[in-house]
C-alpha cells in the first residue's frame, strides 16, 4: 500500500497523510460455520513463510498451544455445556483484530513501527521495531508476540501484501466452509446480519456480531452463536478497551510530564535571575566556636595602610 | 583561628555520587526516549532504538546499585531533626536568600532530606516496576494487569525522579560552594557555618577537642 494510505503512525504527534479516502475492509469469521480444520492456520503459515517449532500437546485441540512470533493465527477450541445440558464445541480463530483504535499503536514508542492503513489494516514494521513489548502491554486482545530470535514483535498482517493487490487474505482463500469471508466492512456487516437472522431462526436467540465499540470497532469481526457471552469463546473479551492504565501512561501524562519538566527547568532559571545565587560573603569569617569573650573596644579603629579606603569612617 | 576548609565529602563519597549522576543521565535520557515521541531522537545517543531498549534496564540497575552505596553512607545524616520543621515552614525565606528567622540545621537541610527519601522511594519503585516490564527476562512471569500497572508506575516514578534531580541540580547552581564541595570535597568554614551551622559546630567541636588534646599531649 502507498504511503498516502498510512492514516495513523505510532509515536507520531503530527497529522498523518489524510487526503485520500479508502474503503474500510474487514474479515468476517463466522464461528458458527467453522469446523476447526485449521486450514487457515496452514494457509497463514504457507503464505507468510512461517514455520513454528513443533510444540507439545496440552490435551486440547489447540495446536500449537498459543500464538507466537511464527504463529499469527490459531484455532482455539472451547467445550461449552449449554443450559439444556448439551455440549457445544465453540471454535474461534484467534489473531489480530485490527482495531480502529489500536492499543498496540497507542503504546508503541518507536515512530512508524506500528501503522494503520486507511483500509483499516494495522501493520507492524519490524524494521522500526525496537523490541520493547509495549504493544503487548497495550493490546486488549493479547495478540502481539516478541520473537526470541530477533526480539521484534509480530502478529497477523491481515495479509496486507495480498490485500494491497486486490487479493483476499490467505486464510480467507483457503477456508473450505466459507466461515471466513473478506470484503468491505459494510458488506461484511450486511453478510453478518443475514447470518444472524438465520442463526436466530435456528434457535440461537443470542446470535450476534462481535465488532466491539470500545476499540472503535474492529476490522476482524466474529459472528457468534452467543454474542451475549463472548468470554465463552476462549476468553474473547466482553468489552475490550485500551486499559485505562495504558491510556493514562501513553495519553495525557506524556505531554503533561514533559511540560512539568520544562517548567521546572524554567522555574530554576528565573529563580536565579530574580533572586540570584547564595554566596558566602568573604568577610563572614566565623571564629572557632570559642567560649572566651572577645571584647571590641569601639574607640579602637582598625586601619590597614595596605588597603586604603574609608577605614577611618568605619564604626 | 583555624581557616582550613572542612572536608564535606571524601573521595569515595564523591566518586559514588558522580557514578550515580552519570548513570542517572544515561538511564534518564534513554528512558525519556521511550517515554515521549518528541524525545525519541535521544535513542540515537545510545546507538538506535533497539540498543536504547537493551541498555536502559542495565543502566537503571547499575544506578540503583550505586545509589544504595549513597544510601548506606548518608542515611543517618538524613534523619529529620527538631529544627527541620521550622526550617520547612520558613522555606519562603530560604528561597529569597533571607537568613533572618531560618533555624540552623545539620549536615543536610530538610529540603535535601526530603530529596534523599524521595529519591530512595523513586529508585525502589523504578527497580521493582522495571523488573516487571523488562520484556527480555522477566515479563513472562507477570500478568498483563501487573505489567500495565508497572509501566504506569515506572513512568510516574521516573517523572518524580527527574523533577527532583532538576531541583537538586539547580540547588547546586544556586548555593555557591555546594557544587565544588561535591567536586573537590571541601567547603569553607564560612560556608559550613552559613548553610549547615549545627554540622559546622559538630565538626569544629571535634577540631577543638583534637587541638586541646594535642596541646596537652
Amino acid at each position: 500500500m502507498a504511503s498516502q494510505d498510512i492514516i495513523a503512525r505510532s509515536a507520531t504527534t503530527t497529522p498523518p497523510p489524510s487526503i485520500r479516502q479508502q474503503e474500510e475492509v474487514a474479515k468476517l469469521i463466522d464461528t458458527t460455520k467453522c469446523i476447526g480444520c485449521k486450514a487457515c492456520q496452514v494457509a497463514c503459515s504457507e503464505w507468510n513463510e512461517l514455520r513454528d517449532e513443533v510444540g507439545h500437546s496440552y490435551g486440547t485441540y489447540d495446536n500449537p498451544h498459543d500464538l507466537s512470533a511464527e504463529t499469527w493465527t490459531l484455532m482455539r477450541f472451547t467445550e461449552h455445556e449449554n443450559a439444556d445440558g448439551n455440549l457445544e464445541w465453540l471454535i474461534r480463530k484467534d489473531g489480530c483484530m485490527h482495531c480502529a483504535d489500536p492499543g498496540c499503536l497507542k503504546a508503541c514508542p518507536s515512530p512508524g513501527a506500528i501503522i494503520k492503513h486507511a483500509n483499516g489494516i494495522v501493520d507492524f514494521n519490524q524494521d522500526h521495531c525496537i523490541g520493547c513489548g509495549y504493544c503487548i502491554t497495550g493490546c486488549p486482545f493479547n495478540i502481539p508476540r516478541i520473537s526470541q530470535k530477533d526480539h521484534k514483535a509480530y502478529k497477523c498482517t491481515l495479509c496486507s501484501d495480498r490485500v494491497a493487490v486486490g487479493l483476499e487474505p490467505a486464510c480467507v482463500k483457503t477456508c473450505p466452509t466459507g466461515a471466513i469471508v473478506f470484503g468491505s466492512k459494510e458488506d461484511m456487516k450486511e453478510h453478518a446480519a443475514d447470518r444472524i437472522v438465520d442463526l436466530k431462526s435456528r434457535g440461537f436467540a443470542n446470535a450476534g456480531l462481535y465488532d466491539p465499540d470500545g476499540v472503535g470497532g474492529t476490522h476482524v469481526m466474529y459472528v457468534l452463536h452467543h454474542a451475549d457471552q463472548p468470554k465463552l469463546y476462549a476468553g474473547l473479551p466482553d468489552q475490550p478497551v485500551i486499559s485505562p492504565m495504558v491510556a493514562l501512561w501513553k495519553g495525557v501524562s506524556k505531554p503533561l510530564a514533559l511540560l512539568a519538566m520544562g517548567a521546572a527547568v524554567l522555574a530554576g532559571f528565573f529563580h536565579y535571575v530574580r533572586v540570584g545565587p547564595q554566596r558566602v560573603e568573604e568577610d563572614e569569617h566565623p571564629g572557632a566556636p570559642d567560649t572566651s569573650v572577645h571584647v571590641v573596644d569601639p574607640a579602637v579603629h582598625v586601619y590597614d595602610p595596605g588597603k586604603p579606603g574609608p577605614g577611618e569612617t568605619r564604626p | 583561628m583555624n581557616d582550613k576548609p572542612i572536608l564535606r565529602y571524601n573521595a569515595n563519597e564523591r566518586s559514588n555520587h558522580w557514578l550515580v549522576a552519570i548513570l542517572f543521565i544515561l538511564a534518564g535520557l534513554s528512558g525519556l526516549a521511550l517515554f515521549h515521541p518528541a524525545l525519541f531522537w535521544l535513542s540515537h545517543l545510545f546507538g538506535g532504538g533497539p540498543w536504547t531498549r537493551i541498555l536502559h534496564p542495565f543502566l537503571g540497575l547499575a544506578m540503583f546499585v550505586f545509589f544504595l552505596g549513597l544510601v548506606i553512607r548518608f542515611w543517618r545524616a538524613n534523619v529529620f531533626i527538631g529544627n527541620d520543621r521550622l526550617w520547612l515552614r520558613r522555606i519562603d525565606r530560604v528561597m529569597r536568600n533571607e537568613e533572618e528567622g531560618v533555624p540552623p540545621i545539620g549536615k543536610y537541610n530538610p529540603g535535601q532530606k526530603l530529596l534523599f527519601w524521595t529519591l530512595l522511594l523513586c529508585m525502589l519503585v523504578l527497580l521493582f516496576s522495571g523488573v516487571v516490564i523488562w520484556r527480555a527476562w522477566f515479563s513472562q512471569y507477570f500478568g498483563i494487569g501487573s505489567i500495565r500497572l508497572a509501566s504506569l508506575l515506572h513512568a510516574l516514578a521516573a517523572f518524580v525522579l527527574v523533577l527532583s534531580i532538576i531541583v537538586h541540580i539547580y540547588a547546586g547552581i544556586w548555593i555557591k560552594g555546594s557544587g565544588s564541595a561535591m567536586l573537590h570535597g571541601r567547603v569553607s568554614r564560612a560556608w559550613a557555618k552559613k548553610h549547615h551551622e549545627l554540622w559546622y559546630r559538630e565538626v569544629t567541636r571535634d577540631d577543638a577537642q583534637d587541638s586541646h588534646i594535642s596541646k596537652k599531649g
